[in-house]
């Protein structure tokens, strides 16, 4: 019980007295993070939404695919990304492995499927007429892809929660491919499990208690957003 | 704007889906400035048709022709479009004001933004929803939201605009103020308009031309007075409010006339038809009067059959009746008529119409078997 008591306490003073190190290792999370998710975002709404409005064949195994790809193992994302950006790798020239970098490559990975996979959703559940309405006004159609979008904005909210939520909390994949290096690639989680191997309860504490807060608040923003934006 | 010019054209017009044949139109002119229906039962291809002619449905075959211009060739489908607007059953608005939804068909077409206020602001007037502008679309009524969608239709001034359906799913009183709205609306802009239902009602008041359609096919096309009064087959009878339709044979020829035997019973109606010939006889409702007694003296109407009310339907504003004559027969009666009459189901009745009141459709110059 002390250990908790006490790590509670540790946690408060270093967040209070703004630990430098503890302000670099959040403030790196909220950029490789942040970042992962608005390439996420780029390539998960285009073609998330390409899906949703084409046709093709094989079209079913796409979607079941994205849906897969949602739940990602990050470990298994880590370990390609590793192989792709090792030295004698397709892509070791490089040289990005163990940098800020690879973390956000790793990130974007994991956040796209789960950003594709709720837009596809978001686009497909707009009604069905509403395509040929937006046609039948004169839209062009990157117009009227413009249109669906901003139709499906509150869904796509989610999305950005959805898949900042799993790469802010996302561990194995940053530890493989970011090397925990201290002051570099350093972030909340892999700080969280390195701490707490060599016992550090209550610095260990004080960044999870951290990345609670973060996620809480980047979360309660886009919820704020999106509730307002909300019919009632 | 020529009245008598033809602005839209479909040649050919075939659209199959799943293998099987969805529309077949062979040849469909629309004249400028006119109002024309598409009526016909659910399924009938209405809606696709529609589609089709707006190009927002694929066609596997035929051409569509706009002022004189194919569609497809030089003058391309986008070209084409901006010429249109389209109004569905669902409003289909989108999530943002009234105001922004009127003006979403200029914004994109990049209209001034003096403009696009101008105009918003006389479509908002025009169909009475200018008090709601600053609204959300998601707290409209049904129709204030239909009112918004046909107001965006008609901001961007298109040359046809296509209707599938806009009323179907609002309540009779809205449906009524709207219409009543819409149809002074038509006649004041003169778009040229297209407009599919199946309420054979809402098609003779707004329309200039009715088209009846069965699987995917037009069966019947022309001014409604002549559709409703001289329909080409059985189902087109039968849809425009036909009640009563028989079949029977030629037994006699006189000057201008000729006799029918119906179940055992001879019917006069006008026209030519030889004897031994089969006829269908569509008789509307409307044309059938009923009276108490033997009135054989009090009616100039050629056919006069004592007959059995055999059922009483409320139907509205009246009662529709149906008789048996040794043939059916169906009749529409005011309450006020039906009390006159002491009229129940079970009681004998006269019942006459005259021979010009029925229009004849010769068997065997019908196109394919029936």
């Amino acid at each position: 019980m002390d250990i908790i008591v006490e790590g509670i306490k540790q946690a408060f003073i270093l967040l209070f007295t703004l630990d430098p190190e503890v302000i670099g290792i959040t403030w790196l999370s909220l950029k490789v993070s942040g970042t992962a998710t608005l390439i996420s975002l780029f390539f998960g709404v285009s073609a998330g939404t390409m899906v949703a409005l084409t046709q093709f064949p094989g079209r079913r195994i796409v979607v079941s695919l994205i849906n897969t790809g949602m739940g990602l193992p990050p470990v298994v994302v880590g370990l390609f990304v590793t192989i792709f950006l090792w030295r004698n790798g397709p892509l070791g020239f490089m040289e990005i492995l163990y940098t800020p970098t690879a973390i956000i490559i790793a990130q974007a990975v994991i956040a796209t499927p789960i950003v594709m996979g709720i837009s596809l959703a978001a686009i497909q559940n707009l009604p069905a007429n509403l395509r040929l309405q937006i046609l039948a006004l004169g839209a062009t159609r990157l117009q009227m892809v413009w249109i669906l979008v901003k139709e499906a904005r509150l869904p796509l909210l989610a999305a950005i929660m959805a898949g900042f939520g799993g790469v802010i909390s996302e561990v194995g994949a940053s530890i493989m491919v970011g090397g925990n290096i201290k002051g570099y690639t350093r972030v909340l989680t892999t700080a969280t499990v390195m701490e707490t191997s060599k016992g550090n309860f209550d610095i260990a504490m004080a960044l999870g208690i951290i990345l609670l807060l973060l996620a809480f608040f980047i979360n309660a923003i886009l919820t704020h957003v999106q509730q307002r934006e909300r019919p009632r | 704007m020529n009245p008598d010019k033809t602005i839209l054209e479909a040649k050919n017009l075939r659209v199959r889906r799943g293998g099987g044949s969805v529309l077949d139109i062979s040849y469909l002119g629309v004249p400028e400035g006119k109002v024309l229906c598409l009526i016909g039962p659910n399924g009938a291809g209405k809606s696709s048709l529609l589609l089709a002619l707006s190009c927002l449905l694929k066609s596997s075959q035929g051409e569509i022709i706009f002022r004189e211009k194919r569609v497809g060739s030089n003058y391309t489908v986008f070209d084409y479009r901006r010429n249109l607007a389209m109004v569905f059953q669902e409003p289909l608005l989108f999530d943002t004001t009234v105001f922004e939804n009127v003006a979403a068909g200029l914004k994109i077409r990049s209209a001034p933004q003096v403009e696009v206020k101008r105009v918003v602001e006389e479509y908002l007037e025009r169909f009475g929803i200018g008090h709601l502008a600053g609204r959300s679309a998601r707290k409209l009524s049904g129709g204030e939201a239909q009112r918004t969608s046909l107001a965006r239709a008609f901001a961007i001034r298109p040359e046809i605009i296509f209707l599938d359906e806009p009323f179907s799913s609002l309540d009779p009183p809205t449906r009524e103020s709207l219409m009543g709205d819409l149809e002074s609306i038509l006649r004041e802009t003169r778009t040229t308009s297209i407009m599919a239902t199946h309420d054979q009602m809402e098609a003779l008041r707004l329309s200039d031309q009715i088209a009846v359609m069965n699987e995917g096919k037009i069966i019947q096309i022309g001014p409604p007075v002549e559709v409703m009064n001289h329909p080409v087959d059985e189902f087109v009878a039968s849809f425009v409010g036909t009640e009563t339709i028989l079949t029977g044979e030629v037994i006699r020829r006189n000057a201008g006339t000729f006799s029918v035997s119906v179940a055992g019973r001879v019917i006069e109606a006008v026209g030519y038809a030889s004897p031994g010939e089969y006829v269908i006889l569509c008789i509307r409702p409307e044309n059938v009067t009923v009276s108490t007694g033997s009135s054989k003296d009090i009616t100039s109407a050629r056919n006069v059959f004592s007959c059995l009310v055999k059922r009483i339907i409320p139907s509205g504003a009246f009662y529709k009746v149906e008789l048996d004559c040794g043939f059916p027969l169906v009749t529409y009666v005011t309450n006020h008529a039906r009390e006159d009459l002491f009229m129940h189901e079970g009681m004998d009745l006269t019942a006459s119409f005259k021979a010009t009141a029925i229009h004849v459709i010769r068997k065997k110059l019908l196109p394919g078997p029936g």
